[in-house]
């Protein structure tokens, strides 16, 4: 039943019964079915959905920029009275930046990155037909102040990508607000941006929201960021809204079984359990690791150096979860990289069982190998496309001897284990979806009885709902087959579900280490009270439901 | 579902694979239909087509018989087409995909060995070698394969360059799967589209190679193939269009039919494809 709201004086944009069909083809009929909401005056509306749940489809409607042969059926979309389905392109082309501004998720790719960042803002102007050219200037230095970039004399005339991440960020919100619109339509903006700075743009949005008194319509997956910002919120699932109503209420007291399950999905941002820490003796030893890229030089072109991990240490206990935490660029990967030998360590040891493998080299390397596996980020790039799941699996143990019968009978049996069922070996990865992907990387991690686990960011793609079973999994695999792990991740929450100690790290250094428990309730360190600060929703109610 | 299966799905690469296959049924009825030599002078050379029972395609400035040529000369250029690319893939695909796979020096090497060849206009190198060998068959094929593989080899390095930092490469890595089982069990079957439609260009540019060659008299002496035939016809493509024209049209199906086969195969090779239609 579309759950449905009254329409008020102050309401700026409200959607009808909106149904969008997909071509045919596509794994349901309608991309969106009977959808009605409303943003109102001076509020942030979210719109909370998984993957595939149409959130972002009504925006598109809205925008006029829905993908070639997808096309709203059924519905009206009311903007100051005119109905947006029922515009031509050309009128939906003035309307856009001018009366709604849109920020989209990808800051790298949603700038040209051959034109400067004043010229840029300016160009919305000029497309508008508003100023002379001095007063564009004028304007788009004024936005870059608004937004808050530093140095913005020497930002507008930077190209995109001398720029950070949030700092890009900024400067789309910048053009989104260069017209003053009175709706923002924001799709996922902090979705690639790290804890601290999307903490950052969050605010930033907030502020600008309040001091312009404008509406947005805010895209995200994540209840973390809804519980910071939202003033309602509407839950989508499949197309349908299941629940709409007041941030608050909604987060509190969810009443659909989705929403409840959505939000005690959110890896618990609560003070993490109290573990046992064993005194075994260690797994895994780094000592002084240290790792510097070098790009090389050219004519007249220095060399540049990166110090990716500088005097890192730390040890791992049989058995134990150790948790790497850090912002892009902290080194965090290169140190799980350098620990399953993809990437060589200038000096320094690693010492597995007693095993330095820092300087293992060629056929001794892959002796070796079996005894550290991975699990990548990607669940898409980690499967060849043309090696079925079988295959891929046994393809570690054949490579060490192990006859290709046994071999895919024992893959078989992993996939069991995973709980994707035997059968699954006859197919291709692109019959799975991500999570279930997630699920064979773990096998084949798994096939070799490996000592050590490096998990490489290995949730951060999926769905939170599917992120909890994945950790649930490996929690389980880990009591199970005594494993160790070594858990690579941005995000916090993550971290403190499922490890026991965590390491946080910032500019290739440690900064500090310790219990999950004392990371999260004691933080020493400034930089690791800043990035528990961060963490979304932490403040909020969400922590209660965990 | 089987190979042929899938590869059927595809309606052009059906209609590509019938037409290979009535070029090289010509090639091979060849003999049994036109058991007289190509070079023999028949009838009154300038014949036009069908304008006398026995030579449906008409005569040639020497009075020899067009269908027969056609026909003789499908052997020679289907054979030097497929060989001689045969032959360039082979050198092509192993030096692009070292250099690619393992970059540095190697990489370095390998490619100045290219360039090496690179830098000489593809027609003047062929000319030459196919003047120190003595123009046979085996020269021409070696000739053209000569010329032909370095862009193969930058095509190979290339997708090797991009392919070898993927998640799924370094798993393999990771699980100790040896350099040469990576490269061709991992990076090669994801080359493999490229790859195809590259060579069936290749097919189809040897043949044109060939018929420049002979064009210029260097081509096989024993043997009628189609360039030979539009290069003698071609003082006189006014007064007898036809003496270039089939051996043209037969070029054209032949490069055509290639490269439908090509995309078809490519399809059929595609797990993604092949399992969403």
């Amino acid at each position: 039943m579309p759950i449905t709201e009254n329409q008020s004086a102050d309401t700026v944009l409200s959607i009808r019964d909106l149904n969008i069909a997909l071509p045919k083809g596509a794994d349901r009929a309608l991309a969106v079915e009977d959808v009605s909401y409303e943003v109102k005056r001076g509020e942030i509306m979210c719109v909370v959905g998984e993957s595939g749940s149409g959130k972002s489809m009504a925006a598109n409607a809205v925008m006029g920029l829905l993908p070639k042969g997808v096309n709203a059926t059924h519905g009206e979309i009311l903007f100051e009275g005119q109905d947006l389905l029922a515009l031509t392109e050309k009128q939906h082309r003035a309307l856009r930046g001018l009366k709604i501004g849109m920020i989209f998720q990808e800051p790298m790719t949603a700038l040209n990155p051959l034109m400067r960042v004043g010229a840029q803002i300016a160009e919305v102007f000029e497309a508008h037909g508003q100023f002379n050219p001095k007063e564009r200037q004028a304007r788009a230095l004024e936005l870059l102040i608004e937004v808050g970039i530093p140095q913005p004399e020497k930002a507008i005339r930077a190209y995109p990508f001398e720029l950070s991440g949030g700092q890009r960020q900024r400067v789309m919100i910048a053009m989104a607000l260069a017209l003053e619109p009175i709706l923002l339509i924001a799709d996922e903006p902090t979705t690639a941006l790290d804890v601290t700075t999307q903490a950052q743009i969050l605010e930033l949005i907030r502020d600008l929201q309040q001091r312009r008194g404008m509406s947005v319509m805010f895209i995200t997956h994540d209840f973390g960021v809804v519980a910071e910002i939202a003033n309602r919120v509407c839950v989508m699932r499949h197309g349908k809204i299941v629940e709409l109503g007041d941030a608050k209420s909604v987060l509190e007291n969810p009443q659909d079984a989705y929403t409840q399950a959505l939000i005690a999905a959110i890896p618990s941002n609560a003070v993490p359990p109290h573990r046992e820490t064993s005194q075994v003796a260690p797994l895994l030893e780094i000592k002084q690791l240290n790792k510097v890229f070098r790009s090389r030089g050219g004519f007249l072109k220095p060399s540049r150096e990166v110090r990716a991990l500088e005097d890192v240490s730390l040890t791992l206990a049989r058995g134990e979860t150790v948790g790497i935490v850090g912002e892009s660029g902290s080194g965090k990967s290169t140190l799980g990289r350098c620990v399953v030998r993809l990437e060589h360590p200038d000096s320094g040891e690693l010492l597995l069982d007693g095993v330095n493998l820092s300087q293992l080299k060629g056929d001794a390397l892959r002796r070796e190998r079996h005894r550290v596996q991975m699990i990548f980020q990607d669940p898409y790039a980690s499967l060849n496309p043309r090696t079925k799941v079988g295959m891929a699996i046994a393809q570690g143990p054949i490579a060490n001897g192990t006859p290709k019968a046994a071999a895919l009978k024992q893959a078989g049996e992993l996939l069991d284990m995973v709980g994707l069922g035997a059968s699954a070996v006859e197919r291709f990865p692109h019959e799975f979806s991500g999570g279930q992907r997630q699920r064979i990387g773990i096998a084949r991690a798994l096939a070799l009885n490996p000592e050590l686990i490096v998990a490489d960011e290995a949730v951060s793609a999926l769905d939170v709902s599917i992120q909890a079973q994945v950790l649930e999994l490996l929690e389980e695999l880990k009591q199970r087959l005594s494993l160790s792990l070594l858990f690579i991740t941005h995000d916090l929450r993550v971290a403190a579900h499922i490890c026991d100690r965590i390491v946080v790290m910032q500019h290739g250094r440690i900064v500090e280490q310790g219990s999950a428990e004392q990371i999260f309730l004691a933080p020493k360190e400034a930089y690791t009270q800043d990035l528990l600060k961060a963490i979304p929703g932490r403040e909020a109610p969400v922590a209660a439901t965990a | 579902m089987s190979f042929f299966a899938r590869f059927a799905q595809n309606r052009g690469a059906l209609v590509g694979l019938i037409i290979l296959l009535l070029i090289i049924a010509m090639a091979i009825l060849a003999p049994l239909l036109f058991p007289e030599s190509p070079w023999r002078m028949v009838q009154r050379p300038f014949l036009p087509p069908l304008s006398q029972d026995g030579f449906p395609l008409g005569t040639d400035t020497m009075g020899r018989n067009v269908a027969s040529g056609l026909m003789h000369g499908a052997w020679v250029s289907l054979l030097i087409g497929l060989v001689s690319t045969s032959v360039a893939l082979l050198i092509g695909v192993p030096l692009g995909a070292i250099a690619g796979y393992y970059g540095g020096i190697i990489d370095d090497v390998l490619m100045r060995f290219t360039e090496f060849f690179q830098t000489i206009p593809n027609f003047a190198l062929a000319i030459v070698l196919v003047a120190i060998m003595q123009p046979s068959i085996t020269s021409i094929v070696l000739a053209i394969a000569i010329v032909s593989w370095p862009p193969v080899a930058r095509l190979v390095r290339a997708e090797f360059m991009s392919l070898r930092n993927r998640e799924y490469v370094e798993a393999a890595r990771l699980v100790g799967q040896s350099n040469t089982t990576i490269i061709l069990r991992q990076i090669l079957p994801n080359t493999l589209s490229p790859i195809i439609v590259l060579a069936s260009l290749m097919v189809a540019t040897a043949i044109l190679l060939e018929s420049a060659l002979s064009f210029l008299g260097l081509g096989d002496p024993n043997v009628m193939s189609w360039g030979y035939m539009i290069g003698a016809a071609r003082t006189v493509i006014r007064q007898a269009w036809w003496l270039s024209f089939f051996p043209g049209v037969a070029i054209l199906l032949t490069v055509l039919a290639l490269n439908l086969v090509g995309e078809g195969l490519d399809d059929a090779l595609n797990p993604k494809l092949s399992r969403e239609r």
